[in-house]
């Protein structure tokens, strides 16, 4: 009779539980190291009359650690190369890595500190932090969701809009727009 | 005598004493706004002077549109009677020339954005999106209409420099009223 009842209340407990929840950020906590080979980060600025410009970083390295009793105490640092800058046009990419832009003789990096994780559901997260670019340093806000966990390999979907003038690289607005609409694919290998 | 704003017979209106400084000195920044901005080492620089270059390319080319419609539409004046046979015959074609340049240049300079892969929006004076022309893009129709835009650049220069030195010929050497007319909407300035 008890086992009867309790293998009704398994099942329901089975049912009611959310299929995102197979991997929940409590789940997955421990320390990652980002896997370049496996991972992207595009950025998108949009210009006036539709369209817009896109490219990828191909070189940067980054640290995930998911604190395992408070995820809100978890750690994001991330570091871009911008001389690894593509959008497919060499020209484009010259005037990025100049002194218009990135500035990559004198600023070789772009960096990430995150100062705040706010989990936002259970496979989601607001990361606050501080970006760093060309000496500049400000507040910064992404979204992470957790796209999976497989044999210690764990996948994010990271999105986020950043205003480029803040860093002095407004070069070309209006025509161009302040915003730039990042969209990063994160793996990272516990560990 | 109300203010002369068309051409007569004898000088020029102020619109068309206008429209030709106007577009003169602006032909002229351009030309030079053009030889530094592709030499400047500053990229930033150098692509904001290059939305200028093509902000005041539109803003030509809708002037010298005005001017060319401007032109078919008032009488010319008569050369003064102190003008020669061989230049009489010989300025329409240079003032003929001078209006194909006028036009050919901003419009080899549209085709150049046109198809250029960079893809740059053109926004004259940030005001609003012009158009590209329907032309397909591709790195060798860019050099070919940047080949075309910088030889037709100068040889209008050249140009220009001739009618200029023209015109100073006309009022130190021949000191007749040609370059006077264009000053003010004169006929009674005949230095003669």
């Amino acid at each position: 009779m008890y086992a009867r009842i309790f293998g009704l209340a398994a099942v329901a407990a089975c049912l009611a539980m959310p299929v995102s929840a197979a991997v929940d950020l409590g789940g997955a906590a421990g320390s990652y190291t980002v896997n370049p080979a496996s991972s992207s980060i595009r950025f998108s600025i949009g210009k006036v009359g539709g369209g817009g410009l896109d490219g990828a970083f191909g070189r940067f390295k980054g640290s995930i650690r998911i604190d395992n009793s408070d995820v809100g105490r978890s750690q994001v640092n991330f570091t871009i190369y911008p001389d690894s800058v593509g959008t497919g046009q060499g020209r484009i990419d010259a005037f990025l890595r100049s002194d218009a832009v990135f500035d990559v003789a004198n600023s070789p990096e772009i960096q990430f500190r995150s100062t705040s994780v706010t989990r936002t559901s259970d496979t989601t997260a607001l990361i606050s932090g501080r970006l760093t670019a060309r000496g500049k340093t400000f507040a910064e806000k992404f979204t992470a969701e957790l796209g999976g966990l497989k044999g210690g390999t764990i996948k994010f979907h990271v999105t986020g809009k950043v205003l480029r003038s803040r860093y002095g690289m407004d070069v070309g607005t209006p025509i161009y727009s302040n915003i730039v609409d990042f969209d990063m694919t994160l793996t990272g290998k516990r560990g | 005598m109300p203010t002369p704003i068309t051409n007569s017979p004898t000088r020029y209106g102020w619109v068309a004493i206008l429209l030709h400084w106007l577009i003169g000195i602006i032909f002229i920044g351009q030309f030079g706004l053009g030889f530094i901005m592709v030499r400047i080492e500053s990229q930033r620089t150098a692509f904001e002077l290059i939305q200028l270059h093509k902000s005041f390319g539109f803003l030509l080319l809708g002037l010298i549109i005005l001017r060319i419609a401007w032109r078919l539409g008032n009488t010319a004046p008569a050369l003064p009677a102190s003008v020669g046979s061989l230049e009489r015959r010989t300025a329409p074609l240079a003032h003929l020339a001078l209006y194909a340049f006028q036009l050919a240049l901003p419009l080899s300079g549209w085709a150049l954005v046109s198809v250029s892969m960079l893809e740059i929006p053109t926004m004259p004076f940030n005001l609003f999106v012009m158009p590209n022309l329907p032309l397909g893009l591709s790195d060798a129709a860019e050099g070919f209409w940047a080949a075309a835009h910088w030889y037709l650049a100068y040889a209008g220069a050249a140009l220009v420099a001739l009618h200029a030195l023209a015109a100073l010929r006309h009022h130190f050497w021949l000191r007749d009223s040609v370059l006077t007319r264009m000053i003010t909407p004169s006929s009674a300035r005949d230095m003669e």
